[in-house]
């Protein structure tokens, strides 16, 4: 078994700010591809099978994904100043960037170059979330698809084409969906 | 006191996202265009589409697009209040329950709770996407944006920034109207 508890080098609260707002600022339509690369091949403050297992933990945590990372590898590293120093790395930047444009487009938003931008960066946009969805449906469809399909089928026909709201199609389905799932693993 | 108001209720329905966000905030995004352009009409249909492409052409988390629905609600103290209960709730749960993960890391019952919200949130996930293409493609060369934009996305590895920046400069010149 790996040991997850320490971190090489024991990364300083400084240290930690700078890997994270090196990721932040690089990473375009998602940050998580950054930060694998910086956490294990860049910095090795994490082994490939760690990063695995750091990030489903952080998967099965709500919130985003990335955010935990950071509270995670900066927490192991020098305690809560360091998730708050790696936490302030990954979000300071790209909070005051992306407010800055916000306001810009209040600004300009009327713009017909403007709008026929945001129409075509929009339209890609959802393009990305459309691959990441099939991306992320993979290694279930890999897996038991006759578990996992009726489950996301549920979850989407529940929320995109009924439209209850999500917090109760949650309460709803996670429960029976990880009774199904610890039933299985006990015959498996 | 509307101004006040609008905060708390920003406060509110992003700490609740906060703590159900599994599989990160790419699956909420149904949750908070429902309640910011349909219940809270904080915005319009187009208005959460820009705001979500300004989001993805913006480097950083893709969380970022609750920071831009709180400053679309409520200005600079918006966006400060849904980033801060965005994160807060669900940095503490995980800060407090990473101290303890590694005991019990090959634990069975952990195994099914990652098992079994898995293909809940994956679904949402395409929920999501569903949601933000129907708003997105009012026109079929949007559409075919939509799809080329998939495409690349899924049979590349090509950093999206290109075709984001690409697909608005189409926009500039006026290929989807405007």
């Amino acid at each position: 078994m790996t040991q997850t508890a320490a971190v090489p080098g024991n990364p300083s609260p400084r240290e930690l700010f700078v890997a994270f707002f090196q990721c932040a600022i690089s990473g375009f339509g998602g940050t998580l591809p950054f930060a694998r690369r910086m956490l294990v091949e860049r910095r090795k403050w994490l082994t490939p099978q760690e990063f695995v297992e750091t990030l489903s933990l952080c998967q099965s945590l709500p919130g985003p994904n990335i955010v935990n990372m950071s509270i995670v590898v900066g927490g192991r590293s020098a305690g809560w100043l360091g998730s708050l120093a790696a936490f302030a790395g990954l979000v300071g930047a790209p909070v005051l960037i992306v407010t800055t444009m916000g306001a810009l487009y209040s600004q300009f938003g009327a713009v017909p170059q403007v709008r026929g931008a945001l129409l075509g960066l929009g339209a890609a946009a959802s393009g990305l979330l459309a691959a990441t969805a099939l991306r992320t449906a993979e290694p279930l469809l890999k897996g038991k698809p006759w578990i996992a399909v009726p489950f996301m089928a549920t979850a989407f026909a529940a929320v995109a084409l009924l439209h209850f709201p999500l917090p109760y199609v949650l309460l709803a389905l996670a429960p029976i969906s990880i009774g199904v799932v610890w039933w299985q693993r006990r015959r498996a | 006191m509307k101004g006040n108001d609008t905060l708390v209720q920003l406060a509110l329905q992003f700490c609740t996202l906060s703590l159900i966000a599994f599989g990160g905030a790419n699956a909420l995004i149904p949750e908070i265009h429902h309640q910011s352009v349909d219940v809270r009409h904080w915005m319009t249909d187009q208005d959460f589409t820009s705001l979500y492409a300004i989001a993805q052409a913006c480097p950083g988390p893709n969380f970022l697009v609750s920071t831009l629905v709180g400053w679309k609600a409520a200005g600079l103290a918006g966006a400060m209040v849904a980033t801060i209960a965005m994160c807060g709730p669900s940095c503490l749960l995980t800060f407090w329950i990473a101290k303890v993960w590694d005991r019990y890391r090959e634990a069975e019952w952990r195994l099914a709770v990652g098992g079994g919200l898995a293909p809940v949130t994956v679904g949402f996930v395409f929920s999501s996407a569903f949601v933000l293409v129907r708003a997105a493609d009012s026109t079929w060369s949007l559409g075919a944006v939509t799809a080329v934009s998939a495409a690349l996305a899924y049979y590349t590895k090509l950093n999206p920034i290109w075709w984001l920046l690409g697909a608005g400069v189409l926009g500039v010149f006026g290929a989807f109207g405007g």
